[in-house]
């Protein structure tokens, strides 16, 4: 597991490059479309992204870090970046239960942005989401059972 | 639906989902022939020079919808930090969130330095934010202050690349207000020019660009004092029709006072012969008419 964090290259294989196609590869068990978790679905609306700032959206946190960690293994070697990605992933896992919101204090002290306000703070809050997933459901699938 | 959302990681920021939607409805509307409502903007002329101690930012206060006129005496001059300020044109309510939103982020980066903020701090967060988003931000700033290395003036563009310069214009205005700017700018000059020469730079984008008008804001920045004038000048007044050149009142005034006596004047000619009066080699004529 070790070997997985020094590896910034890791990052890469998180990077979505697309948003979830629906007739290609679906999610479900089997390889057959997974109409309760995924919803319906339709080839049109999935196959390509509805805004050109979609992906760069949902991937910009992942390259900003992998940016940054590459920087930070060029500059101060490989211990650095490994150091800091171990503390990440101890402070992923500080999360209340699944269908709860979470603080994350410590990961945003980590990353900085405890310091810093953007339109992820002010839209859109996780918090205020008029929809709250099922307690039962979502406690099964973070333990693999669903 | 509540499986929908177990897969889902909650995510603030920008949501997307209805872009499919939207385009949809912009093309059955077009159809139809009829449009989308569009997005207030500034349509706006803003400038900013740099004088012998600080620097100087100018605005006029039009926002308009389209065509028609939203807002007859808004506010473009956003407060960023105590001694930074900053001019926002294009859509008003990005102009409007990306200041707060930097000024906000300022705050928190010199409560944890301990010192004033820099201008160069602030320019650097707007065109990182603003490159992100790739020019869908629609919104053209003029950054100006003065921190501890002197007074600075920044312009930005939606796509977010930046110039330091000594005297910017932006807006739909801007060539009327650099043409001003271009023939009387000069380094170094006094507050009152230099007072003088925004306000005639944005007078000049008033009365020759439509998306701007009304009156004219002032905001001179110097180290340690902020004056922001509003309005410095009300160049526009509702109901008031005068000339630029104040002197001359050309439009006249249409209404007599009271108490003026109405009359009318007859004109008659009479024609009366010429007489030579005497025969000698020094001859008078008189004439009577």
């Amino acid at each position: 597991m070790l070997l997985n964090l020094l590896d910034t290259r890791g990052l890469r294989s998180q990077l979505k490059d697309s948003v979830p196609v629906a007739g290609l590869c679906p999610h479900g068990a089997y390889g057959v479309q997974d109409s309760l978790r995924s919803g319906f679905s339709s080839v049109k609306n999935e196959l390509l992204p509805s805004h050109s700032l979609e992906l760069s959206e949902k991937n910009f946190q992942l390259n900003k870090d992998k940016m940054n960690f590459s920087t930070l293994r060029n500059i101060q070697g490989l211990h650095a970046p490994l150091k800091l990605q171990m503390e990440y992933r101890a402070a992923r896992q500080i999360q209340r239960l699944p269908f709860l919101q979470s603080s994350n204090l410590a990961l945003d002290t980590l990353r900085g942005s405890d310091e810093a306000i953007g339109f992820d703070d002010i839209l859109n809050d996780p918090a205020q989401s008029e929809m709250m997933g099922e307690p039962h459901m979502m406690v099964e699938y973070k333990l693999g059972m669903l | 639906m509540a499986t929908l959302t177990v897969n889902r990681a909650a995510l603030g920021g920008f949501s997307f989902e209805n872009c499919k939607r939207n385009a949809l409805l912009e093309g059955e509307a077009n159809k139809v022939g009829c449009s989308l409502p569009s997005a207030r903007k500034t349509g706006t002329t803003i400038c900013g020079v740099v004088f012998k101690d600080g620097v100087i930012l100018g605005a006029d206060t039009r926002a308009t919808e389209g065509m028609v006129v939203a807002d007859k005496n808004c506010s473009k001059i956003h407060y960023i930090s105590p001694n930074i300020y900053c001019c926002g044109a294009g859509t008003a309510a990005d102009t409007e969130m990306t200041t707060q939103i930097i000024s906000s982020n300022l705050e928190l980066h010199s409560l944890s330095t301990g010192r004033l903020p820099r201008v160069a701090t602030a320019n650097r967060m707007l065109k990182q934010m603003l490159f992100r988003y790739q020019g869908y931000i629609g919104a053209a700033l003029v950054l100006g202050g003065v921190d501890c290395n002197g007074p600075h003036l920044y312009s930005i563009y939606p796509h977010g690349s930046t110039d330091k310069l000594p005297y910017v214009t932006m807006g739909s205005g801007s060539l009327a207000a650099m043409a001003v700017f271009e023939d009387r700018y000069k380094p170094d000059m006094e507050e009152e020019a230099a007072k003088q020469l925004v306000r005639d730079a944005i007078a000049a984008g008033i009365f020759n660009d439509l998306g701007s008008g009304s009156n004219i804001d002032l905001c001179v920045i110097t180290k340690g004092k902020v004056d922001y004038l509003r309005p410095h000048d009300e160049a526009n007044k509702k109901g008031v029709r005068v000339n630029e050149a104040e002197a001359l009142k050309l439009t006249g005034d249409y209404k007599y006072k009271r108490g003026t006596t109405g009359y009318s004047l007859l004109i008659t000619h009479r024609r009366h012969d010429v007489f030579i009066s005497s025969m000698e080699m020094m001859s008078e004529v008189t004439c009577v008419l």
